[in-house]
């Protein structure tokens, strides 16, 4: 399917003379038949080899992979634990104080946060912190101190915020409202220890589900994050790969991704189970 | 029991989220190691896809293929050629044979030093088809070169040899004048033998890598920087003023210009075109500017019969592009009209100009209706046209701008397609739906040669298809000739001849765009775009 795109990795407007076009595809093998170089190609994969990379010649895709997926993970994880703390402590705030000014405001930022796309945001914070106040660097490459991590994390986690918050507020309501919190304030316990011990674990449940998929997104849609701050991770390659026709690191980046999804899925899925007694029963 | 397990959980959420947050930041950071002395921090645009000598083909390779190897010659900061590798040469008077004595001080950075064998050893890995490299058309004229490339002849029939240890003789097929110039390209820099047999393919890989440049490589992160630091073993070290150069990977002009206005840059590889008047205002003495060798053009499908039979429709649509509009208001940062195929600031070359280039618009618009009827076409007989280019602000601008005045000038009804690129190059490839096509042309050397030969009928990267016996013979008698004059009068014969044809509308030609912070020295504008590492110093801090 990748090789049915139109054009090849090595086309560009210097079109090459014959010899040297057959010499390439014969050094990558892509003078085989297509089931040929599938098998070759799987045979690889079976061992762990996932070819050399067409675009990036003095590199395998395993290579180009693994050496980037420790700075996305790092980055990703980051932000998700940015967004899981700071959009919890908002959601519960604002559900607790609900239709309050607080929760007028927190809903508002979480708005902004959703409607505000990553690649104006992010440039724009570059713009504020590192060209006008000089406070943090514009690049990952910029500084070798945990501070090259803060804008990255930060640009990503936001519209996270956003969500995680607003998915807390709504769901902590809901159980706020229900019986067996409602039995709970009967009998006198403070709303504290009402929220920490009885409501809390409950309104995760839909932000757990979202989580799952979340983590995904911020994974892979960190393509704009990674340009914008010179980050080295795997993002970009989803893009600049396929646009580069290097089969070899499209593929190889599926792969990845596929397997990071089904593996997420499955945390999430038990994460249910620990959530709600309910699940584990069935 | 299972109450109390709860409790604590949900107790413990935000505190162990804090604590493995901080535990991220603090992990293990791989960011570039701190090196004594001066380091000049370059924007190098995207990633290098090689730093394999014979493997490389984007210009954000050869920029640091050029701080790490060296040729047999070199460029000055402004762009004329200097000795390199080799301290002096000789041709012979046909043209045909080239004698370069090497610099017995040159050392490889592990203390080798550099032989005549090793350019034979590197020439003859160029050629091998086993190498598959891409940029072999810089030794294309090099004795059996050709044959080599397509499998027909030994690997050792290649026209280079070494006399002795410091003394090489290149044989060319026929006399090539601008032949020397091609010697500074990376693709005919040497690569160390031992190295590359010793680490196949990974040999140009921090940690393999031996070079014999003013640099070495000391660190590759894919996707953030390259690291190069003094060669120590450098005949010339005692002129290298820095000591370490990082190419940081800046594929976003946007991003890169950001950096360097935090500090983090000292030097850009481009300018982003809505950034350039801020620029030129906010830090004039920071935009360096200098014309290119590359060319805008758009290009005729010379085998569609609507196309090909009618040289008058083609003169008409190119008339009616204004190129003043385009260059001066469309573009604006500093690109200027091409009303010929072949740079301005090309060397030994006076570039050609169409005929009716100082024609008012006025007039130039009334030619271009009168050769459109001439044609047979006008309101009994509309004529719409397909324009093509590949997705991007400016070529949409342009193309905008060409369809208003296409439809102004002659009532042309143009439709326009945007693709990706690499869809837009298999359908000019194709030939068959393609009508007009964007793209662009960029010298490989400083010579008309590099342009004027695109359009031979048997270049491969003739894209349009144009087919002319009266040009490729001009070509050839140029190609034939030893006497500098006669052959620049050829070439400028085959320019006038190829432009009165008209298989492609040329737009604007470029202009180099970089932002050079205050504190770097030594940076010459030249058409090329090239600035050694090993040419620049750094201003004393203030």
């Amino acid at each position: 399917m990748v090789h049915a795109a139109p054009g090849g990795p090595f086309d560009s407007e210097r079109r090459l003379p014959p010899a040297i076009e057959e010499n390439i595809k014969e050094a990558y093998h892509l003078d085989e038949s297509l089931p040929k170089q599938f098998y070759r190609y799987m045979r690889g994969v079976v061992r762990g080899d996932l070819g050399p990379s067409y675009r990036y010649r003095d590199f395998t895709v395993s290579e180009l992979i693994g050496d980037a997926i420790p700075v996305t993970m790092r980055i990703g994880l980051l932000a998700i634990l940015l967004a899981l703390i700071v959009g919890i402590s908002a959601g519960v705030a604002a559900a607790l104080r609900k239709n309050t000014l607080l929760d007028r405001l927190v809903t508002g930022i979480a708005m902004i946060g959703i409607s505000v796309p990553v690649f104006v945001l992010a440039p724009l914070m570059v713009l504020i912190f590192a060209v006008t106040l000089k406070w943090l660097p514009a690049s990952f490459a910029g500084s070798s101190g945990a501070d090259r991590l803060f804008l990255p994390v930060v640009a990503l986690a936001l519209p996270q915020v956003a969500y995680i918050a607003r998915l807390t507020r709504a769901s902590l309501i809901d159980v706020m409202n229900s019986d067996y919190v409602r039995t709970a304030r009967a009998q006198g316990l403070k709303t504290s220890s009402i929220v920490r011990y009885h409501a809390l674990k409950p309104a995760m449940l839909p932000l757990v589900s979202y989580l799952g998929p979340t983590f995904a997104a911020v994974l892979t849609g960190s393509v704009v994050i990674e340009q914008v701050f010179g980050i080295p991770g795997v993002g970009r390659f989803l893009v600049t790969a396929a646009t580069n026709r290097d089969f070899t690191l499209v593929l190889g980046i599926t792969i990845f991704y596929s397997a990071m999804i089904i593996s997420l899925n499955l945390v999430v899925d038990l994460l249910y189970a620990f959530l709600d007694p309910r699940i584990r029963k069935r | 029991m299972s109450q109390q397990r709860s409790k604590t959980a949900s107790r413990w959420i935000i505190p162990a989220l804090l604590l493995s947050a901080l535990a991220l930041t603090a992990c293990g950071d791989s960011g570039p190691q701190l090196v004594q002395g001066s380091v000049l921090n370059r924007g190098n645009g995207a990633e290098p896809e090689s730093l394999d000598m014979h493997k490389a083909v984007s210009t954000e390779a050869n920029d640091v293929q050029r701080d790490l190897g060296e040729g047999l010659l070199g460029f000055t900061p402004n762009g004329e050629l200097r000795a390199a590798a080799a301290e002096r040469w000789t041709v012979s008077d046909d043209g045909r044979e080239y004698t370069f004595w090497l610099r017995q001080e040159a050392h490889w950075s592990n203390g080798d030093p550099v032989i005549a064998e090793d350019f034979v050893y590197s020439f003859r890995r160029l050629v091998d088809p086993a190498t598959a490299a891409i940029y072999v058309k810089s030794v294309a004229d090099v004795e059996n070169a050709a044959e080599i490339v397509a499998g027909d002849k030994e690997i050792a029939a290649l026209g280079v040899e070494a006399v002795n240890q410091y003394e090489l003789k290149i044989r060319l097929d026929h006399s090539v004048p601008y032949f020397l110039s091609l010697l500074t390209h990376p693709s005919t820099f040497p690569v160390h033998r031992g190295s590359v047999e010793l680490h196949g393919t990974a040999h140009a890989r921090a940690g393999n890598h031996i070079s014999n440049g003013a640099y070495v490589l000391r660190d590759w992160l894919v996707g953030s920087h390259i690291e190069l630091t003094r060669n120590e073993h450098y005949w010339n070290n005692s002129e290298t003023a820095i000591d370490r150069v990082m190419h940081y990977v800046t594929p976003e002009p946007m991003a890169e210009l950001n950096r360097f206005r935090a500090g983090e840059l000292d030097t850009t590889r481009t300018i982003p075109p809505e950034s350039f008047v801020q620029m030129k205002e906010e830090r004039p003495e920071e935009v360096r500017t200098s014309p290119s060798l590359a060319v805008y053009y758009y290009g005729f499908n010379m085998t569609k019969p609507k196309f090909a039979n009618n040289p008058k429709l083609r003169q008409a649509l190119s008339m009616a592009v204004d190129r003043d509009t385009i260059a001066y208001e469309v573009m604006g940062r500093g690109e200027t009209p091409a009303y010929g195929w072949v740079p301005d600031g090309t060397a030994n070359y006076d570039p050609r100009r169409f005929s009716y280039a100082d024609l008012s618009s006025t007039e130039r618009n009334q030619t271009a209706q009168q050769f459109f009827r001439e044609a047979g076409f006008g309101e009994d007989n509309p004529l719409t046209i397909e324009l093509r280019y590949n997705t991007s602000n400016t070529h949409q601008r342009i193309a905008e701008s060409v369809q208003a005045m296409w439809q102004e000038v002659l009532g042309v009804e143009t439709t326009l397609i945007n693709e990706e690129f690499q869809v837009l190059l298999a359908n000019i490839e194709a030939k068959e739906e393609i009508e007009v096509f964007r793209l662009n042309w960029s010298g490989d050397y400083n010579d008309a040669h590099t342009f004027l030969s695109v359009l031979q009928s048997d270049n491969p990267s003739n894209l349009t298809g144009y087919k002319s016996a009266d040009y490729d013979s001009l070509m050839d008698r140029a190609a034939g000739q030893t006497d500098p004059g006669m052959r620049k009068a050829f070439l400028e014969e085959a320019e006038e001849e190829m432009l009165s044809d008209h298989p492609l509308i040329p737009i604007y030609f470029y202009v180099n765009r970089s932002m050079v912070s205050r504190r770097v020295e030594g940076w010459g504008d030249n058409v090329l775009n090239y600035h050694y590492s090993q040419h620049l110093r750094l201003a004393a801090e203030e």
